[in-house]
């Protein structure tokens, strides 16, 4: 909007500035959606019981109201807007809210940098909640038999830690970080389809709260995999799962189609493929896995809800169905989703690295190989999840082959920062440490996750904590370490302020060791018998539980100093931070703080790529 | 001063890593390592495991002493400036990890490939599985439902008990299906697992070799009470095999008339919830 618009606005009386298309009309409009699809709903469905949860509930009624509710959010924030302004022939406008201001964070905004801070926060604060589950879990299992939880919330808790982590932190680097950085680093002045990246935005949004829904229905016991029949079999909180989970997958799908079609065809002069930085490379393999995996989650998931609400059975066995088609969609989907969260994380260490060594990236073409490599091959390792369920087992071979040989192109990534180490001039910076100490949890999840790949010893661990304990290495000690990397790295250029670094070290050094306390116990654990998903347990593992409780906790306590760094830094002493503070030769980091609307007053023009440490008086690829 | 040689002290620093550790892994770790020595497949899973952890361990060892080492030397001094050599590759450090990474996993998978052919490896292998032990077998069927595992013995009348009992030295042949949704049967002691999936025939081969109490768990997530879908079994001598099983006949005769007849699959009614 323009300044006197602005003006204008201002001078308006409050209640005469919340009428428009804001946050306030899209709650409103979904709370109206929400009780008409329910209303209609139950229109042509009745409701059913369930003794066994005690509960009235009507599978129609609740999607047509998560359906609704969603789209009257949508409206609300003026999503239809465009489209409708279109259609009677007005002149639409291309840009939403780009104007100056706090409000601009709370509404439809087509500027990649609001967008991407949207995106921090908004998966920051589910992050928060996946987090909150998980310490609810160890309290559980301080005791080997059920004492505070309930089984069937034990079950819910678990489903929801799950689904949150992998549904939410899926994005959770392309999100803030990608759509922040990558049109800075490519020299673009937006993304590709500005509207469609607000959409993922505020998709993901309603769908987290969608998930949260789920403990008024009965909450779901199926965990994120939501395996079938027994999701067909359970309450209305599965519907919450299916609709947070296939939204989730809208979302994935929109946000990698115009990461790659910005990557594609924005980027500045000079800017050729092996000039591009590497954390592009990394958003571009990632976009590449969600735009193939992702409507695979959104077309299951609808059949499931079509087992659920009129009867098909897709995965009833004995009425055609089977169960094994479940399991072969979602794992199709599913291995390559755990490498959309994997591989933004070996993005931003090759794109940190570099900086913190004073040296060029080492191997920069082994890197994109080992990138492109690991997405490719992701698509036909799924059914290692499969391995002891009887589906194809005459193929296990090949899946144990598979499986291995993805661990070559992974192990170039592992080469690659070794190789940037060498005779380098290493700062052992807050984003260097959690590069750092991602490289020693991938390297445990990495070689754990061998035992899993091999199909004789798999026989012990699948199922088992030790699987728990080998992915929540590479998820938990690859991307969220990682996403902490990228945080103190990129924040102070976001905001302009700089965090404590006292704080920030104390962070990580008690998260890093809290982590590994928690989870090197758990392969133990594993190892000696315990399933994944159970509230009970034998009472000879009582120790090592407590053990890993203790430590889980400590490691809950590591996120509050981060949340006090947070507030502290960013609220309440608000140093400013230097211009360039790591004297990174990156192109984002050369654009004014904070960055302006069009971010360039020109088009940069590149002259090489932004790796250019190491040659003394060498200029920054920018002319 | 010069620069050190550091790859030389690299890799000496690494080799007599591995040449304490590796040995140390294979005899001190490896016998300690679950799942016991049960039956033949877990014994054969002890070996596995053994192997697995002998070739990662110089692989953990080189990444870990590499890091240390290059955190160690290769410092920028507290506010230095200096900016490290611009070396941007080297061809033949890359091709060699390439070449050795791809030896180390290529050979992993004919190892567990060969393991896997050999005996089944306990692991659930479907219907019409691709190995299958020579010999006599004794088929059990374990049907999993929400929340307790049966076991039924066709060659015995088709007697159905809740307890899993197993002669010692006789291979066995699992048949594991289920009446509602996927379970996992889980017997630990012995190295199987296979999943129970309705309307599926899942075999699995297991041969006990020591009198033991094993325990079985669902590790599939089949609802509300699966953390509790668990019992005990036992591997007796052939003779008290015999008389538990004529035992477990008589004892359940009566309930056996009302049980459907033997099959090596229940497809469930395709019932619907409650309501």
């Amino acid at each position: 909007m323009s300044d006197t618009e602005a003006a204008e606005r201002a001078a308006m009386p409050t209640w005469r500035r919340l009428l428009g298309f804001n946050l306030l009309t899209a709650v409103i409009l979904a709370i109206v959606g929400y009780y008409f699809g329910w209303w209609l709903g139950n229109q042509f469905s009745s409701s059913s019981r369930d003794y066994v949860a005690d509960l009235d509930y009507n599978d129609v009624a609740l999607i047509l109201a998560y359906l609704f509710g969603v789209v009257g959010f949508l409206v609300g924030l003026g999503f239809a807007n465009y489209p409708l302004a279109r259609l009677i022939g007005r002149p639409p406008s291309l840009r939403a809210k780009e104007g100056r201001g706090v409000s601009r964070y709370f509404g439809l905004c087509t500027d990649h940098k609001v967008v991407g801070m949207q995106y921090l926060v908004g998966i920051g604060i589910f992050f928060f909640v996946g987090g909150v589950n998980a310490m609810l879990i160890r309290l559980e299992l301080l005791n080997p038999t059920p004492t505070t939880i309930g089984p069937s919330q034990y079950l819910s808790l678990v489903g929801m830690h799950g689904t949150m982590m992998m549904g939410m932190m899926t994005s959770g680097i392309l999100g803030p970080f990608a759509n922040y950085f990558v049109p800075l680093m490519i020299g673009a002045r937006r993304m590709a389809f500005p509207r469609i990246e607000a959409l993922t935005f505020w998709l993901l949004m309603a769908a987290g709260f969608i998930l949260m829904s789920t403990i008024f229905f009965g909450g779901f016991p199926t965990g994120w995999t939501g395996y079938q029949p027994l999701a067909d079999q359970t309450v209305a909180g599965m519907d919450s799962y299916l609709c947070f989970f296939a939204l989730v997958g809208l979302s994935m799908t929109l946000l990698g189609l115009n990461m790659l079609a910005t990557i594609i065809s924005l980027r500045a002069p000079g800017l050729t493929w092996s000039r591009l930085p590497i954390f592009v490379w990394a958003v571009f393999a990632t976009s590449i896995l969600m735009v193939l995996a992702a409507p695979m989650l959104i077309g299951t998931l609808l059949m499931a809800m079509l087992d659920r609400t009129i009867d098909t059975s897709f995965f009833v066995a004995g009425a055609g169905g089977s169960s094994f088609l479940y399991e072969n969609l979602f794992w199709f989907f599913g291995h390559p989703e755990v490498y959309v969260l994997a591989l933004p994380g070996f993005g931003i260490v090759l794109e940190l690295i570099p900086v913190f060594t004073r040296k060029p990236l080492w191997g920069y073409r082994l890197a994109v190989a080992g990138m492109l490599g690991v997405s490719l091959m992701s698509f036909f390792v799924w059914q290692h999840h499969l391995f002891v369920s009887g589906i194809n087992a005459a193929l296990r071979p090949f899946y144990m082959l598979s499986t291995e040989i993805i661990s070559i192109p992974t192990g170039f990534i592992f080469l690659c920062v070794m190789g940037t180490l060498w005779r380098a001039r290493i700062t052992l910076a807050v984003p260097m440490l959690f590069c750092l100490g991602w490289a020693f949890n991938f390297l445990i999840g990495g070689l754990s996750g061998v035992f899993l790949s091999d199909a004789p010893s798999d026989t012990d661990t699948h199922g088992s904590f030790f699987v728990m304990a080998h992915f929540h290495y590479t998820i938990m000690g690859g991307l969220i370490f990682t996403f902490f990397a990228a945080i103190y790295y990129w924040v102070p250029k976001m905001t302009g302020l700089s965090f404590n670094e006292r704080l920030a070290k104390v962070h990580f050094w008690v998260m890093f060791i809290a982590f590994n306390s928690t989870f090197l116990p758990l392969f133990v654990l594993g190892m000696k018998g315990m399933p994944r998903r159970v509230s009970t347990y034998a009472d000879n593992l009582q120790g090592l539980n407590v053990w890993v409780s203790v430590s889980a906790f400590v490691l809950g306590l590591s996120m509050l100093v981060f949340l006090v760094n947070l507030v502290y830094s960013l609220l309440i002493a608000r140093n400013r931070s230097p211009h360039n503070p790591w004297r990174s030769k990156s192109l984002e980091w050369q654009t004014p703080t904070p960055v302006p609307v069009n971010n360039f007053e020109q088009i940069p023009v590149i002259e090489s790529d932004p790796y250019d440490y190491g040659v003394p008086l060498a200029g920054n690829g920018v002319s | 001063m010069s620069e050190p040689n550091h790859a030389r002290r690299l890799g000496a620093i690494w080799l007599v890593a591995t040449l304490i550790a590796t040995p140390l892994v294979i005899f001190v770790l490896g016998p300690v390592l679950p799942p016991g020595n049960g039956s033949e497949q877990a014994s054969g899973h002890v070996t596995d495991n053994t192997v697995l952890m002998a070739v990662m361990t110089p692989v953990l060892l080189l990444l870990i002493v590499y890091f240390v080492y290059a955190l160690v030397a290769f410092r920028q001094e507290p506010g230095g400036i200096l900016e490290g050599p611009a070396i941007r590759g080297n061809a033949r450090v890359q091709i060699a990890w390439i070449v050795v990474t791809s030896a180390i996993v290529l050979s992993l998978a004919a190892y567990g490939t060969a393991r896997l052919l050999e005996d089944g490896a306990g692991s659930g292998g479907g219907s019409s599985p691709v190995v299958v032990p020579a010999g006599p077998k004794l088929q059990v069927q374990v049907i999993g439902q929400q929340w307790a595992f049966t076991y039924r013995y066709p060659s015995y009348g088709g007697v159905e008990t809740p307890h899993l009992v197993l002669p010692v030295g006789q291979m066995v042949e699992l048949h594991v299906t289920s009446l509602d949704v996927v379970h996992s049967f889980w017997a630990y002691q012995l190295g199987v697992k296979a999943d129970a999936n309705p309307g599926q025939d899942n075999i699995a081969f297991v041969k006990p070799t020591e009198l033991e109490s094993f325990s079985v768990r669902c590790s599939e997530l089949c609802g509300l009470w699966h953390g509790y879908m668990f019992d005990h079994g036992n591997v007796v001598s052939a003779a008290d095999f015999k008389s538990w099983i004529a035992q477990q006949r008589v004892k359940f005769a009566p309930s056996q008339k009302l049980l459907p007849p033997y099959s090596t699959t229940y497809i469930p009614e395709p019932a619907r919830r409650a309501g």
